[in-house]
């Protein structure tokens, strides 16, 4: 009786698996951004993003939570959440579009695709364009692309006494790797 | 689904002190925060020390993050020329979804003072075992919301010598702070030491000082950066505990008020993994 229960859920968990098998999924996607200006070079990096990619639709997804940014200084991390992005507010910050270009996921290859998508970050919705690199290989995707933002453009308050210490433009680097199942 | 993950309340107070009062927050791993603690003189002294500002106390520290959970410090105040250090220990900590309500620190602080008695008898009576004084803490604090965090410290100390025999040696006292943020980089904090009734009774320096009270703080915390700007208005001249708590003279309603600032520094020694 009970084998056959665990027969039926291992079933199923293949199932479950195979359905999800089509949208390719990653929880380790990584999400780092960097400010450098004279006064200070400011860094953070998120190696827990969750990242998908739909083969068919080329349609891709980011979700990241804001507390998973690392900084060196850890002061700096907790005025990031504190003041800056406010993450108990906006604890994630997600991402939704679609690649267009020249890309084929079924032939190994490196591709340079356009993104464009909505970024939401603290709490604004901004639609974003950006070029990045996809890297088919036998069993696996790996996606990067580097862009810029602007933290006014979220509504991220910069004080003025700290002001030259931050960069108007936040550089941001994104990558994901997708690992087929067949 | 993703499980979730629960993390730990940060920011409970943004400096290591309210005023006087230390709190449960330790500087990171590797992290090494530098103090100034400044106070002036009471405002109830006049014009003619341009009511208060004339004289000038002060405590340096150095507070240092061995872990995440240990941390160390020293300090000198001007006051009775005293030399503090202390170890603090992160025993629980607040958690986002409210398994853990609370934050307890550890807090074991030593001060010795070194002034010099103007009576030649007293000073070669005086040696250096009377000169230490001891302070247990256990700090209970939580963050209510973004903006609220209060902080309980049942206090015992340790007097190694107290003014007469009619005083105990171990006193026991409540203190409560908490600082409520008024925007995001500026709060106001208040602490009140209660020290319980009739442990200290002799006046601390002779009969024509004022009596002993106890003390009541209250602070506007200004952050920028890797610096926090306290100032501070407090009936205590001194900013360790035996003194602060068990030494306090005079009232908030007497005009026995010291304007004062802290000012923090935050230096990483060791990058955080």
């Amino acid at each position: 009786m009970r084998a056959k229960f665990y027969c039926v859920v291992f079933f199923l968990f293949c199932f479950f698996i195979k359905s999800n098998a089509q949208g390719l999924i990653t929880k380790t996607g990584f999400i780092g951004f960097y400010s450098k200006t004279p006064l200070e070079d400011i860094k953070a990096e998120n190696d827990q993003a969750y990242a998908v990619l739909d083969p068919d639709s080329h349609h891709i997804a980011f979700a990241v939570l804001m507390k998973g940014f690392i900084f060196p200084k850890e002061l700096m991390q907790e005025h990031f959440n504190e003041n800056y992005v406010e993450s108990d507010k906006y604890p994630k910050a997600t991402f939704s579009g679609t690649c267009s270009g020249d890309m084929d996921l079924s032939k190994e290859g490196i591709y340079q695709v356009v993104i464009k998508g909505d970024l939401s970050l603290h709490g604004v919705t901004k639609s974003i364009e950006t070029t990045a690199q996809i890297e088919v290989k036998k069993d696996k995707i790996l996606a990067t692309s580097v862009f810029k933002l602007k933290p006014e453009d979220f509504q991220i308050s910069i004080p003025s006494l700290v002001r030259d210490k931050i960069a108007s433009q936040i550089s941001v680097k994104v990558q994901a790797d997708w690992t087929r199942t067949k | 689904m993703r499980k979730k993950k629960t993390g730990y309340v940060t920011g409970t107070f943004k400096a290591l002190y309210i005023v006087n009062m230390k709190t449960i927050e330790a500087p990171a791993a590797g992290a090494l925060n530098f103090e100034i603690q400044h106070r002036f003189g009471t405002i109830n002294s006049g014009s003619y020390n341009l009511w208060g500002l004339d004289f000038a106390t002060f405590r340096l520290s150095l507070d240092y993050g061995i872990s995440d959970r240990v941390s160390i410090g020293i300090g000198r105040s001007t006051t009775q020329k005293t030399f503090d250090g202390y170890v603090k220990y992160k025993l629980l900590r607040q958690t986002d979804n409210s398994s853990m309500p609370v934050s307890v620190s550890l807090l074991g602080t030593s001060t010795y003072f070194t002034e010099h008695y103007s009576d030649s008898i007293e000073q070669a009576l005086i040696t250096g075992k009377y000169r230490f004084d001891y302070t247990a803490q256990v700090l209970i604090a939580r963050k209510f919301n973004e903006k609220l965090s209060l902080q309980l410290v049942p206090t015992f100390i340790h007097y190694n010598l107290v003014d007469s025999s009619a005083d105990h040696n171990n006193v026991f006292a409540l203190c409560l702070g908490g600082r409520m943020k008024i925007s995001k980089r500026m709060a106001i904090t208040a602490e009140y030491n209660y020290l319980f009734p009739n442990q200290l009774l002799t006046y601390p320096a002779g009969p024509n000082q004022p009596p002993r009270a106890n003390s009541l703080s209250f602070g506007w915390d200004i952050e920028t950066g890797g610096h926090v700007f306290q100032l501070v208005f407090t009936n205590s001249q001194s900013m360790v505990e035996p003194q602060y708590i068990g030494q306090t003279q005079g009232t908030w309603g007497k005009g026995y008020i010291y304007f004062g600032f802290n000012i923090s520094r935050n230096f990483n020694l060791k990058p955080h993994k």
